[in-house]
């Protein structure tokens, strides 16, 4: 099986190879239209501003080359926020596969909720094969200040400020905004579930 | 719901762990991934690395210990000790570190914050922060809580927020070592008067103590070593009690 990481600009990517090692996986690390079009399975990782990141991926044409793909995609952290229509994050269009808006975490007291939102939270109301084996009392890793919006395709639910999507899912693409890869045992097994998906 | 974090944290020389640990299971009670491994398994909910070596010909040792550490656990830890520029950073973090935390340098070069925050993002940078009461006013010291400045520790907090600190990782040096509990008041004070996380070091000596510090301090996580090293509170254990005492913790 041929896995690959669309690299662009972000970090962390290094976490996400490690954690497929951990399952025997060897990635592939890439920005080529061809060899992430050739792929069984793509991933989508992240840590970094939206803007930014559109832009680099727009330099590389992926942002045509993506919405397209048919195999199974994952969008991770930032990746899940760029899958989506637009981000608040520097007024950013996004790729579109999801038609969701990301938000800013706004608290009414800022004393109750701090943002970023990092840390450990769990995901409930979980669907679909992506969290076989999971509970309501999953746990999984946090760090971000922009939100998906709960939507017809939201698979998990987190509960931070306001109830928003902790994962979605639309045709081939499934998104993620806690990281799998930092996630232990919980993380670990989304990870599995989408390799044998 | 978000839970309160535990994090351990392990005093690293020469790539080795220093202060001895009292782990049946080790082979190597000095090898830092064994005991990171060992805490993650146990359900520590981050760890740091604390480097007191921290000369620069050290640092391809620790940059190496890094990607050991980073291949062979799955939950995000911290790497801090006489990490001073953009480019410590970036060794660091394709290393495979998932944060860093800068101490002195900071102080010295507060600009430094910024630049790492612009570079990297905010969410991998901590700012550690060493302070000492002295009468009755809280300022920052450095060099492990010798050497006073004139910074007031609120202050100076606020400050690194501002400059895009991710997280403050406070260290109170009237508290360290002590075993008596953390310092709760002054962790109460930053951690309501800012936006970001606080985590909390200092004074743990049984598990009161870290009920009290996400209490009456309001810390989002605590820091402990040798409480944990020395196994005389297990993790497990403790957040057993924690969820007891309606603490909200990651099981």
């Amino acid at each position: 099986m041929q896995v690959a990481i669309i690299k662009y600009n972000a970090g962390n990517v290094q976490s996400v190879l490690y954690a497929l090692e951990r399952l025997g996986v060897q990635a592939m690390l890439t920005d080529d239209v061809e060899e992430i079009s050739k792929a069984d399975k793509v991933i989508f990782p992240g840590q970094g501003e939206a803007s930014t990141a559109m832009k680099y991926l727009k330099e590389k044409q992926l942002d045509q080359l993506i919405p397209t793909l048919k195999q199974p995609f994952f969008g991770v952290c930032l990746g899940q926020q760029l899958l989506c229509e637009h981000s608040e994050e520097n007024d950013t269009t996004c790729l579109g596969v999801f038609p969701v808006k990301v938000k800013k975490f706004t608290p009414e007291f800022q004393a109750d909720f701090k943002v970023p939102h990092v840390g450990w939270n769990n995901l409930t109301d979980l669907k679909t094969p992506l969290l076989k084996g999971l509970s309501d009392e999953s746990f999984v890793y946090y760090v971000h200040s922009y939100y998906c919006e709960l939507s017809e395709y939201t698979i998990a639910t987190t509960d931070y400020v306001l109830d928003f999507a902790g994962l979605m899912h639309r045709d081939n693409f499934y998104a993620m905004q806690a990281h799998p890869e930092k996630s232990g045992l919980v993380g670990e097994q989304i990870l599995k579930n989408f390799l044998s998906l | 719901m978000l839970t309160k974090r535990i994090i351990p944290c392990l005093d690293i020389k020469d790539g080795r762990t220093v202060k001895g640990v009292n782990f049946v299971q080790l082979r190597d009670a000095g090898d830092p991934v064994e005991l990171a491994k060992i805490y993650s398994d146990e359900g520590a909910d981050e760890l740091v690395f604390l480097d007191i070596t921290a000369t620069v010909d050290k640092r391809k040792t620790l940059a190496e210990l890094v990607t050991k550490v980073a291949k062979a656990i799955n939950i995000p830890f911290t790497v801090g000790g006489g990490i001073s520029t953009v480019e410590d950073v970036k060794l660091l973090l394709n290393a495979g570190a998932d944060k860093i935390s800068i101490n002195s340098a900071a102080v010295h070069n507060p600009g430094v914050i910024n630049e790492m925050a612009l570079e990297f993002g905010s969410q991998c940078i901590v700012v550690a922060i060493d302070t000492r009461n002295v009468d009755g006013v809280d300022f920052v010291h450095t060099h492990g809580g010798r050497k006073p400045t004139i910074l007031n520790t609120q202050e100076w907090a606020k400050e690194v927020c501002e400059r895009g600190a991710g997280e403050i990782l406070l260290t109170s040096m009237d508290h360290d070592g002590t075993k008596g509990g953390f310092a709760n008041e002054i962790t109460a004070e930053i951690s309501s008067m800012l936006s970001i996380p606080v985590i909390a070091s200092g004074g743990a000596g049984n598990m009161e103590h870290f009920k009290d510090v996400f209490t009456f301090g309001k810390a989002d996580a605590a820091l402990a070593a040798s409480i944990f090293h020395f196994k005389e509170i297990p993790i497990p254990e403790l957040k057993q009690y924690l969820s007891r005492e309606d603490i909200s913790i990651r099981k």
